[in-house]
């Protein structure tokens, strides 16, 4: 009987510790950034990261201008060099209305993309696109303030790679987030979207 | 459906393409018969990342063949991977296991979706330069590709 009434209290505590976890990851401190949630616009965000020339950046830095940002990483075979192409094609498409973008990769994978690796890798794709790094916490309060989310994976060899948010984040001159341009959308509308996102300062200004 | 929509979207690759589309090779195994089209690589910056091959594979036989894997003395761990967005526009790669090529079908490797990893790097891929890899299918049929490398900002196999 006695044993009964052991078995019955672990079984409470277990079900009371499966409650807690979860609502520590659902709703409690251990909540991750929630997913597919809308960024912040630029001027409520607070991030200091570092450009591929070395100097300071922020999200005040982007404001003033139209901005495209976007997550990624240098170490990436498939998703971040198409999204890098793709973006060198919008751009070329839009033309020299264009130089009024700041476009923007900061990496998910601190570790390895340093300044230097950054400076090199987005020098081999348009000239406009600039990459933003600094430290893991850094990186994370940036990621935070757009809702982008992401995570290291060991990989089969041994080394890691990380999952994180593919689209771009588009915001406009005001730094208000303007929408995004997710991974698989069809190029016709990337460059509409991006339009209006240089317009919609203007639109407002008249108003 | 992603078969479905991969073979579409080459059926009508094919078509645009008409009579300058490149069969990089062909190989008869009793009815199986796979030819491939459009292999290209991006340019790696050294060696020290995984590299990303593409290419698409179209089954002409009757009966469904499998990807199964590769060989690449250009990369000492060679594997097939697939890219998956989800719901919340998340990215990640996962290994692809084996791919079925459905009889009469094309399958695509392309960048979003199954793409050839060529890990550890044994020497850099360079822009304009070519490399051999070995396609392996399902009942022991092997088929040698020869992959030219474009360049690192190449959106498709025209560059």
């Amino acid at each position: 009987m006695k044993q009964i009434g052991r078995i019955l209290i672990a079984c409470g505590l277990a079900i009371l510790a499966v409650l807690f976890i979860g609502w520590w990851q659902v709703d409690g401190p251990g909540a991750a950034s929630v997913p597919g949630k809308r960024s912040q616009p630029l001027t409520e965000m607070d991030f200091e990261l570092t450009n591929q020339n070395g100097e300071a950046v922020g999200p005040k830095t982007l404001i003033g201008q139209p901005s495209l940002v976007f997550f990624g990483f240098t170490y990436c075979p498939d998703v971040c060099p198409t999204t890098l192409s793709d973006i060198s094609a919008w751009l070329d498409e839009i033309g020299p209305d264009a130089e009024a973008l700041n476009t923007i990769l900061i990496s998910v994978d601190p570790d390895r993309d340093t300044v230097e690796v950054m400076a090199e890798y987005v020098s081999y794709f348009h000239p406009q696109i600039q990459g933003w790094t600094g430290s893991d916490v850094q990186v994370a309060s940036a990621a935070a303030g757009f809702r982008a989310v992401y995570e290291k994976v060991m990989r089969e060899d041994g080394d890691y790679t990380m999952n994180h948010t593919a689209g771009v984040f588009l915001f406009d001159a005001t730094g208000r987030f303007v929408t995004t341009i997710d991974y698989h959308e069809p190029r016709e509308f990337a460059v509409p979207k991006i339009r209006r996102a240089m317009q919609s300062q203007d639109e407002r200004a008249e108003t | 459906m992603r078969h479905i929509t991969n073979t579409l979207r080459c059926l009508s690759f094919g078509l645009l393409m008409g009579l300058s589309t490149v069969s990089a090779a062909q190989e008869n195994a009793g009815d199986i018969k796979i030819v491939v089209e459009q292999p290209w690589a991006r340019a790696s910056i050294g060696t020290s990342r995984p590299g990303g091959a593409y290419l698409a594979l179209r089954n002409e036989g009757d009966v469904p063949v499998y990807l199964v894997g590769l060989r690449a003395d250009i990369s000492a761990m060679p594997s097939i991977h697939e890219t998956q967005t989800n719901d919340e526009g998340v990215s990640r790669m996962v290994p692809a296991g084996d791919i079925e090529i459905p009889a009469g079908g094309t399958l695509a490797l392309e960048p979003g979706s199954y793409h050839i990893m060529l890990m550890k790097l044994q020497s850099p891929l360079v822009e304009g330069e070519t490399f051999p890899m070995t396609l392996l299918f399902s009942d022991g049929l092997e088929m040698e590709v020869v992959v030219p490398v474009l360049r690192i900002g190449a959106r498709g196999p025209e560059g």
